[in-house]
């Protein structure tokens, strides 16, 4: 088993669309991280950025960004891109400075501002991208993929729209209790049905939007958290950034195609249920372990297939598991307590590092009415686009 | 004038009619293939390393899944805004005998109410869009029940 890190502070900036600089949201977050924290900032030896593709040059060199408008001080510097993944290498590069020693204290900040509507590639004439590809010739926009899997479900599982929804009427009634969503209404079943179709057969307020937001975590070694008489801090115990493995017979975003399985069988487990897997078992935990699960609803149906790449039900028994209540708030499991991207909108490199804030909060007990009662463990997972795995799982 | 007819990506499909077909390239060492095509060296990771061939994929597959696109897809795809946006459906298509799925526009005039999964559909020349100059061509995918 991998040493453990303390989380001695987490702080974000509410999620919105301020039309501000991301350094603005990504220095409130980590401020705010370091108050809770009760570091200064002079005492961080290490600070990692989840870059931005949005903000120009500052974006690409995101650790330096945020470094320089908190004041230089002398830190080690690092700046990660792994796509919606971003945090959750920053985390994991954070980590593994502290436990290779060169590092005490690592400060992890992301933050995004987001354009309006979908998001598009780099521009230019450029063949050799896949990103850019899948909008030239196809014009397959994100929300074209999650139509692609919820049909899929529905097909295949047989999952219905108004499961769909549930997710959505689920996720908006906790996104309502948390001062940091943006959306901060509860959706009714017939709000989902009523709006309007986006990609067969998902619709608009089955898929989430793109915001700004910020945010930061301050994590240090086991021996630097007791020095400063933090005796039971939470834990990141695992960071699982694996990759797919050959054949990768999914088809992800931004493919055209999936790998071919002629030559090799592909294996027995998906890409995402090898995410959540290499983070169980690093961690030395199972499914069954779990208190709560922040899992990358980017649609309503991409949360059910998380349920089932995350063990919490057997493939095909997701819609069941929701219509049951089991990943409620007061079920046996609860997922997106925080109320997901669905209440979020995602802000890319902030969101992997938002979903562990929300964890850091759920496991000290600190959650306020979206409190999970007696809550011990929680896991993160996502999927960065070019195959990046991302799930975190902390303890107390 | 008449505009010339240009593939949007240079060898990723030839062929007229009932010869059109996609284009992959397979490996002579352990024999996967690749759509669209892999020309540098073999992705299987087990594999010693071969020559990457060109290999014209099977016409017809099955519906893997199926969407479409309500409104308008930001650039580089092409469409005019002056005009009303018309939504088409997207279709992923596994091909039995290369064991992979390749994503692909239906023919016009074919919506999601027409598909569903399990479908056979086969691939055919099509229009991507045209400017002063050029007919930019691609391919879509047809379930074989239409007629052209
Ligand atoms: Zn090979």
């Amino acid at each position: 088993m991998t040493g453990e890190v303390a989380v001695l502070g987490a702080g974000m900036h509410p999620w919105g669309k301020w039309g501000r600089s991301f350094v603005e949201y990504g220095t409130v977050a980590a401020r705010a991280a370091l108050d809770d924290a009760g570091v200064d900032w002079r005492e961080v030896g290490s600070i990692v950025g989840a870059d931005t593709v949005r903000g120009g040059y500052p974006g690409y060199v995101a650790g330096a960004t945020f470094a320089k408008a908190l004041g230089w001080q002398g830190a080690r510097v690092t700046s990660v891109y792994a796509a919606c993944a971003s945090g959750a290498q920053a985390v994991g590069t954070a980590r593994a400075q502290i436990l290779g020693g060169l590092a005490d204290v690592v400060l992890v900040v992301g933050a995004d501002s987001a354009p309006k509507g979908f998001f598009r590639p780099a521009g230019g004439e450029r063949p050799d991208d896949p990103d850019w590809l899948r909008f030239r010739v196809l014009g397959a926009t994100n929300p074209t993929y999650f139509g692609l899997y919820a049909r899929r479900r529905m097909a295949v599982h047989g999952d219905t729209p108004e499961d769909f929804a549930r997710v959505k009427v689920k996720n908006s009634a906790l996104g309502a209790l948390n001062p940091y969503a943006r959306y901060r209404k509860r959706v009714t079943a017939e709000e989902v049905a009523s709006s309007a179709v986006v990609a067969d057969p998902l619709r608009l307020l089955d898929i989430c939007a793109t915001s700004d937001g910020g945010a930061a975590l301050v994590l240090s070694s086991m021996e630097f958290a007791r020095r400063r008489g933090v005796t039971e801090p939470v834990r990141i115990r695992a960071v699982s950034t694996v990759t797919p493995r050959y054949p990768n017979t999914m088809l992800d975003l931004p493919d055209i195609a999936t790998d071919s399985a002629v030559a090799v069988e592909s294996a027995a487990e998906t890409f995402r249920e090898s995410i959540a897997r290499a983070a169980y078992e690093e961690a030395g935990i199972g499914p069954d372990d779990l208190s709560l699960a922040e899992v990358y609803d980017l649609s309503t149906a991409l949360e059910l297939q998380w349920y089932e790449d995350l063990g919490l039900c057997g493939e095909g028994e997701a819609a069941k598991l929701l219509r049951d209540g089991v990943t409620a708030l007061g079920g046996r499991i609860p997922v997106n307590v925080s109320g997901g991207l669905a209440s979020f909108g995602e802000a890319v490199p902030a969101q992997a590092i938002a979903q562990v804030c929300e964890l850091v909060r759920q496991l000290r007990g600190a959650a306020g009415d979206r409190q999970v009662a007696g809550a011990h463990v929680g896991i993160s997972a996502n999927q960065g686009l070019f195959g990046h795995g991302s799930a975190v799982i902390a303890v107390r | 004038m008449s505009r010339s007819r240009t593939p949007v990506i240079a060898g990723w499909f030839t062929g007229e009619g009932d010869d059109f077909r996609l284009l992959g390239t397979r490996c002579s060492a352990c024999a996967s293939v690749f759509f669209p095509r892999e020309d540098i060296c073999c992705r299987n990771p087990a594999c010693p390393g071969g020559e990457l061939r060109e290999v014209p994929l099977s016409r017809r597959g099955r519906v893997w899944s199926y969407t479409d696109g309500r409104y308008r897809p930001p650039s580089p795809y092409v469409s005019d805004p002056e005009l009303p946006w018309e939504p088409y459906a997207l279709i992923a298509v596994e091909l039995a005998a290369e064991r992979l799925v390749v994503l692909g526009q239906t023919v016009p005039g074919v919506t999601v109410a027409d598909l569903t999964v399990g479908m056979e559909v086969e691939v055919v020349p099509g229009v991507l869009h045209e400017d002063a100059e050029t007919t930019w061509t691609t391919w879509h995918w047809r379930p074989t029940g239409v007629a052209t």
